[in-house]
């Protein structure tokens, strides 16, 4: 028998290695739901997911909501805009609240990092982190390690660039962890400004232009750029960022024949990825990763639910 | 008196063989021909004997049937009680089941949850002709009004028993073990 | 009432005593200071065997709340958390609501605190009006009123401009300016200590320059006004250094650091216990380490808590929401002795910067056991083993990072002008 022995899903950094196979060959077998006619299996019958997003999400959402309809749970979406939460409630009365409607998990989006950690310190259900401030989005990673262990048949051993701005991003850190414990051989890249303090001491090594960090990679991951960061003089323009950040047909000769382009999205087309690479079937597997992320949603849901033993 | 109480093999190598071969005759005698079947395996310990079924009746009707595998996990009715749950393994049913009759197929039958499970997978694969029920051993103890049409050896047995099929495929030899469960 | 404290080790950094001796008290002063002082009927005699008689400990960085913010503290509350912890004297920082920037509010902090009664409270004045950086307070007015100091803490004074008029005009004054040093440019939307540990969590950095740069800055400005500054709640070993380098050069600066700056690190953020938020943020070892040394070379002259107390509501938020600050009077002294215990500063130097140094810093007529000087005495037990428990504090705010740790030694007596306000003697650990 296999076990998730956790309450909650906060973040790859506290997971095992065991934990990461088990969710991923759960997934993998949860894939072949999503093909049939009647997408839905009886599973999680008469339970309750509740999405309480802080910060605006159309996919993770969404693809949460679907992997919670497939396995029959009833799922609530609970969206800042929509809550209690402009009439200032804070997180401490709506776990309180939320926890009183005796829901079995509850998946959570939050702007500030360490949301997720205060909200399961607060309540009996299990917690999933769809997303915390810069810091961990686990089932994006997750997703993402599905992905390439499909097209690659194995992490381990795999050279994975990170290109673009590593210090706003929790997929950058939630996959650094990931993809090193699998015994891929991370690397980051972006201008110094995008790269946080002492990133090295995770494992990673880091360069400051595309074409060294993507040269032999199995897997190129890139990050969205957010036009808001420009303000933080993080970098000077869309346009010279594209310039020397945007993976396209030229620099990508540089990583393995047989390379992977990632995107956890959405997607600026022209900006970090030419629109050209992006729909190139022969790289990307953008859309793979899109179909994965339910399945791993699935397999969450799935080995989070069940009766305090 | 005392009895013994160790392993005791209840059938060997050869009487699985038979079994099987009796019942994939039983199979088309009673569905009159191949036509319109299908083999459907309940993982795990339904697929080797429906792979067996599959060769067998292929042999003797000069054309392959088709076989499916299912994985029953997601339907189980005691899957929320517990956070223990056997790992999920990969349902594949290649082909459309609507109007077919399909031999679900399991090693034991034993309180009928399993098949109740599986029937209501099937279904959601579409609407089959009929459903029967292959099994290689059925050792009562019903919990709900299910019976086999096909049975290799019907073995009362007592709750407190454990019978375990073992399969070349699956334990590397071929025998039916029944024993006092520790 | 007269008091004659027995067989305790009596320690006065100020006049270089440090030997078993018994003192008295009469009318509120120290009367006599010798061995074997014998006692007349009308005097009660408190026999301290095996205790140290300190000075009476000055914490000059306290944040009191009131007026206006008395769900986390009050004047009463935080001088029953002083004396509780020790402190017979504390200086209190102006960013109240509103903002001590003016003689009314001054005067009603100096009537709550006598109708306190507890410990002696001083109130620090703001530099500039609503601490916003822009208009120099009238200081002359709120020095007659009872203020010992200015400081727009909490709100570094980033205008060089206006900080160098408020050192000139406070000179005059003989005034001490206490400077938050933090270039709020470079600490924009930060939230802990920038480095590995806040690249992991994901939270926004502070990073060490964004002190040190600031403290660089006001150094030059004190050299070349000629006049002295005081660095409040050292964290960083950048700082440090720059303090010890102008000290070498002779010049009139004075700095502090507080308990959690040499106890704590930023690992401690890890599960977001927003307890650990503090301002300036917890750094790294490194600079855990220079503080200790600052310590013990004495760059940093004074240990001051920073005592910020608050709601349940003002922490228990997402960390990125919630307040800054550790209610620290009831824990400053076990946190201070630990630089005992580890052989760090020897007891005399570590009650100087818990006594004598911050009342030679702010100008006050205090830490000392001279004849005839306040009564102001705190008692301390060395080795008593204690835990820290929220609940039992004085002061209202219960955020502290140290609930349940274990603790060797703490004040088990504290007199005030002659009157004991706190005592702990009988406790048992």
């Amino acid at each position: 028998m296999m076990k998730l022995e956790k309450k909650d899903i906060l973040g790859i950094r506290e997971m095992t290695v065991d934990e990461i196979n088990l969710i991923l060959e759960t997934a993998e077998s949860f894939l072949e739901i999503s093909t049939r006619d009647i997408k839905k299996v009886p599973t999680l019958r008469g339970k309750s997911v509740i999405n309480l997003f802080y910060e605006a999400s159309t996919r993770t959402r969404t693809s949460f909501e679907i992997a919670g309809k497939r396995l029959s749970a009833d799922t609530i979406n609970i969206s800042a805009s929509t809550s209690s939460v402009v009439k200032g409630e804070t997180l401490i009365d709506t776990a309180r609240n939320l926890e009183a409607m005796n829901p079995d998990i509850i998946v959570i989006r939050h702007s500030a990092a360490g949301a997720p950690h205060l909200l399961a310190s607060l309540v009996s259900q299990s917690i999933i982190n769809a997303g915390d401030g810069a810091h961990e989005h686990p089932s994006q990673a997750l997703l993402d390690m599905m992905t390439i262990k499909a097209k690659k048949g194995k992490i381990h051993g795999l050279k994975i660039a990170l290109v673009g701005d590593i210090l706003h991003s929790r997929v950058a850190r939630s996959n650094i962890y990931g993809l090193s414990k699998m015994g891929a051989e991370v690397v980051v890249a972006g201008p110094a400004t995008m790269i946080p303090r002492d990133i090295e001491r995770m494992g990673v090594k880091v360069y400051t232009k595309l074409d060294d960090a993507i040269a032999d990679a199995d897997v190129v991951m890139m990050l969205r750029i957010q036009l808001e960061r420009q303000k933080q003089n993080i970098f000077p323009s869309l346009r010279e960022y594209a310039q020397h950040y945007c993976l396209n047909r030229n620099n990508i000769k540089r990583a393995k024949d047989d390379v992977i382009v990632m995107h956890p999205g959405p997607m600026n087309r022209g900006v970090e990825i030419s629109p050209d690479i992006a729909d190139d079937p022969n790289y990307s597997v953008i859309l793979d990763q899109v179909n994965n992320g339910v399945a791993v949603r699935m397999a969450l849901l799935y080995l989070l639910s069940g009766g305090n033993e | 008196m005392t009895e013994e109480k160790g392993p005791k093999i209840v059938m060997d190598s050869n009487v699985i063989e038979r079994c099987l071969t009796r019942i994939a005759y039983e199979i088309l005698e009673k569905n009159k021909g191949m036509d319109n079947l299908v083999l459907v395996g309940i993982r795990t310990g339904g697929i080797f004997l429906a792979e067996r079924l599959q060769k067998k009746i292929s042999a003797i009707e000069g054309r392959e049937v088709p076989l499916g595998i299912l994985d029953i996990t997601l339907y189980r009715d005691d899957i929320s009680k517990s956070k223990k749950k056997a790992p999920l393994g990969k349902t594949n049913i290649p082909f459309d089941l609507t109007e077919k009759k399909v031999i679900l197929v399991d090693d034991v039958l034993f309180t009928g949850r399993t098949i109740r499970a599986a029937m209501d997978a099937l279904i959601d694969f579409g609407r089959p002709k009929m459903i029967q029920l292959a099994v290689l051993i059925d050792r009562g103890h019903r919990e709900l009004p299910i019976r086999a049409d096909y049975v290799g050896k019907n073995l009362p047995s007592s709750l407190w028993e454990a019978v375990s099929v073992n399969l070349l495929e699956k334990n590397g030899r071929d025998e039916v073990v029944i024993e006092e469960e520790t | 009432m007269k008091l004659l404290l027995k067989g305790a080790r009596v320690i006065d950094p100020s006049q270089k005593i440090d030997a078993l001796m018994d003192v008295l008290i009469e009318e509120g002063k120290i009367g006599a200071c010798g061995t074997a002082i014998t006692a007349s009927p009308d005097v009660k005699v408190i026999d301290l065997t095996g205790m140290i008689v300190a000075p009476g400990l000055i914490d000059m960085h306290v944040h009191l709340r009131e007026p206006g913010l008395e769900y986390k503290e009050t004047i009463a509350s935080g001088s029953a958390a002083a004396v509780a912890g020790g402190f017979t004297s504390i200086a209190c920082m102006p960013n109240t609501e509103p903002v001590n920037d003016n003689r009314s509010i001054t005067e009603f902090i100096r009537r709550k605190a006598a109708e306190a009664n507890l410990a002696n409270v001083y109130p620090i004045g703001a530099i500039s009006i609503g601490s916003e950086g822009r208009q120099l307070t009238e200081f002359w007015d709120l020095k007659e009123a009872g203020i010992i100091a200015l400081s727009d803490d909490g709100k570094p004074v980033m205008d060089a401009a206006l900080l160098r008029r408020a050192l000139e005009y406070a000179s005059s004054l003989d005034l001490p300016v206490i400077q938050h040093c933090e270039d709020k440019n470079l600490s924009a939307g930060g939230l802990m200590n920038e480095g590995y540990y806040a690249t992991i969590l994901g939270l926004p950095g502070i990073p060490a320059i964004a002190e040190d740069v600031m403290v660089a800055r006001d150094i030059l400005i004190a050299e070349y006004t000629r006049t002295r500054i005081h660095i409040a709640h050292v964290s960083t070993a950048g700082a440090v250094r720059l303090i010890r380098d102008a000290k070498a050069r002779g010049l009139n600066v004075t700095a502090e650091t507080a308990p959690h700056y040499f106890t704590l690190t930023d690992e401690s953020l890890q599960d977001y216990n927003t307890n650990y938020k503090v301002s300036p943020p917890l750094r790294n070892a490194t600079d855990v380490g220079a503080i200790k040394e600052g310590l013990a070379d004495g760059t940093l002259d004074a240990i001051a808590c920073d005592h910020a107390p608050h709601g349940r509501t003002d922490k228990e938020v997402e960390f990125e929401y919630a307040l800054n600050g550790i209610s620290g009077l009831e824990t400053s002294l076990g946190l201070s002795l630990n630089l005992w215990h580890d052989g760090i500063l020897p007891l005399p130097e570590l009650i100087a910067k818990m006594s004598c140094n911050p009342a030679r810093i702010l100008s006050l007529d205090k830490g000392m056991l001279a004849i005839g000087s306040d009564a102001d005495i705190t008692v301390i037990n060395p080795d008593l083993p204690w835990i820290v428990d929220v609940k039992s504090f004085h002061s209202r705010g219960k955020n502290s990072p140290f609930h349940g740790l274990k603790m060797k030694g703490r004040a088990v007596l504290t007199i005030v002008g002659g009157d004991i306000k706190y005592n702990g003697l009988a406790e048992k650990p």
